[in-house]
């Protein structure tokens, strides 16, 4: 097996037996770029001279301690809306696209901290905005499993390198979905963690109140050790919650008898793909085998969630974007004769026209006239939707639902009508409105070899309960172990 | 219809976007079709639900008034369009 087929954990017990060498890994990870990049296109940055000289910095660190941590000397993609000092950031989008961050993410800092090795930025949608990566202002990252297929989004570039092998692991964002989305299409783990556990210093805001940072990686002990080191307190980040971080990998292995899961009836939906309910449907037959209580429950407000979700994050979104007028920083219409062509015209050149309309959606329901019928509405039936999940896990420990109602579709498929894309994030959207922990597996694949992810969700706070199910499912079945093909 | 072109091009100065008529018109359909479909909370009864804008029970959340090291100037000027000393320079604001 060559290096860059391994995981995070596989990779640290070959370093700590001085068997390879970071270097080694990290030159593996790169052949493996080499090979399969031009098919994939997962990265807008590579950072080839950066990681081979964090990898010796690494090697060192190796050589002179018996103990260190899980993550040093392994490579780490990052998506391109968390800031790296001194190289490119661009949220895929045209007007940064020669925008070099001052200063690191807080994360970043932690991963350098831990001698991570950073191998690249990767592609995304536009400012976080899509469920395809088909709205980067670049390029289309294709699917692994099926190039003529995309990846999901908006972290799919960072969701097709782990599937790829082009990295170990990866770090996305996740505001409707941004992050289970693609690791269910692609394969891999995906977790977007309890609102306010990792801190938001550094990530390019979308929606403020919805965004957070989380894991993509091979399985799941993996998204633990990943875990371990994001989490946490940040006085940088005003929504930064100070809560203790436990060890996320000491449940793993934890038998899961006597867990109350919970199945939502509404999942049912009309135009759920009929591999991806037989998937989800043996998923939680699987559980029950392991000795986990299944049972019906009810998420009511479901039906809304994608109307409330695109009312308050195009809002949010429509303040945090207008940041980017050409003053500062980003493109800039040279040419215009005062401050507002200046304005209109860097924006209207520099941004896409998915961000363009998330913009003037968002500007329109927070607008004289508008905001009580819609944005203060949406955030009412927000609260109901909150209280839907606080109603339902006092009935169970984790709940279990498809992550998107079909498998990954083709490039261009639903490029055609906007609202047909965020229709296909029903099940992720509303775990970001009630800012619980959620996190997509790999539970399947339909009969044209597309995998198929399983959504496990929890309390807020309750990740361990998340990785104690997630853990017991996979060590179960062998989804985690099927690799693509990749001509 | 749930709006105009009019309120569209409204809605494109007050988001300082420029637009051609081509786009004022894509823009306006997708808008339309979009708060058509969004338009749907309005059949809930929301009558003493308190709103909620974060997830988390924060509020004001401080730190001291206390004078601490933040970017150097260069730093903060590396990604400027156009600079003059130590300024971000822009057209003229006040005519």
């Amino acid at each position: 097996m060559e290096l860059y087929e391994l995981t995070a954990h596989n990779l640290h017990e070959l370093l700590r037996k001085r068997e390879v060498s970071s270097l080694e890994i990290t030159e593996s990870v790169f052949k493996r770029i080499e090979a399969v990049e031009n098919s994939v296109h997962c990265y807008m940055t590579l950072m080839k001279d950066i990681a081979l000289e964090k990898a010796r910095i690494a090697d060192k660190i190796i050589r002179n301690n018996n103990n260190f941590n899980p993550l040093t000397g392994i490579p780490i993609a990052i998506k391109d809306n968390m800031c790296i000092e001194g190289t490119l950031t661009t949220c895929s989008s045209k007007i940064l696209r020669n925008f070099i961050p001052p200063y690191d993410a807080t994360v970043i800092g932690k991963l350098k901290e831990v001698n991570a090795v950073f191998v690249g930025k990767t592609n995304m949608d536009e400012f976080a905005m899509g469920s395809s990566t088909e709205n980067s202002g670049f390029f289309t990252t294709l699917n692994p499993w099926d190039l003529e297929r995309i990846p999901g989004g908006s972290s799919g570039g960072s969701a097709a390198s782990v599937a790829a092998d082009e990295s170990i692991m990866a770090l996305g964002s996740d505001t409707g979905g941004s992050i289970r989305q693609p690791a269910s299409l692609c394969g891999v783990v995906g977790m977007k963690p309890t609102y306010g556990r990792v801190s938001r210093y550094g990530l390019v805001a979308f929606a403020s109140s919805l965004d957070q940072i989380g894991p993509l990686c091979k399985d799941v002990t993996d998204s633990a050790l990943l875990m371990n080191v994001i989490c946490g307190y940040d006085k940088c980040d005003s929504t930064s919650l100070n809560y203790p971080v436990p060890d996320f990998t000491k449940v793993l292995g934890k038998e899961i008898k006597g867990l109350r899961i919970g199945y939502p009836k509404e999942c049912f939906i009309k135009g759920i793909n009929k591999d991806v309910k037989e998937s989800i449907e043996a998923g939680l037959k699987k559980l029950e085998s392991l000795g986990a209580k299944i049972l019906e429950i009810t998420l009511p407000h479901t039906e809304y969630a994608v109307a409330v979700y695109y009312i308050i994050a195009t809002a949010e979104a429509s303040s945090n974007l207008a940041r980017y007028d050409g003053a500062q920083y980003g493109y800039r219409n040279a040419e215009a004769d005062n401050i507002v062509e200046m304005y209109s015209k860097s924006r209207a050149e520099g941004f896409g026209k998915e961000v363009k309309r998330r913009i003037m959606l968002g500007t329109y329901v927070l607008s004289a006239g508008y905001f009580d019928a819609y944005y203060l509405k949406a955030l009412k039936v927000r609260t109901l939707i909150k209280n839907d999940f606080d109603k339902a896990f006092e009935k169970c420990d984790v709940i279990v639902t498809p992550v998107s109602p079909t498998a990954a579709f083709k490039v261009g498929e639903k490029m055609q009508d906007p609202l047909q894309m965020y229709l296909s994030d029903i099940f992720t959207i509303s775990i970001n409105l009630a800012g619980i922990p959620g996190l997509s597996i790999p539970c399947g694949f339909t009969g044209n070899n597309l995998p198929i992810g399983m959504q496990l969700l929890a309390k807020p706070l309750d990740e361990e309960k998340i990785f104690q199910v997630a853990y017991a499912f996979e060590q179960a079945t062998d989804y985690h172990k099927k690799k693509p093909v990749i001509d | 219809m749930k709006i105009t072109k009019d309120e569209v091009r409204h809605i494109s100065l007050l988001s300082r976007l420029l637009f051609t008529d081509e786009e004022i018109e894509a823009f306006s359909k997708d808008l339309n079709s979009i708060l058509e479909y969004v338009s749907k909370i309005s059949e809930l009864n929301t009558e003493n639900v308190e709103p909620t804008s974060h997830p988390l029970p924060l509020m004001n959340v401080m730190r001291d008034d206390v004078v601490r090291p933040s970017l150097d100037v260069e730093k903060v000027l590396q990604n400027a369009p156009d600079k003059e000393d130590n300024c971000f320079k822009v057209p003229k604001i006040i005519q």
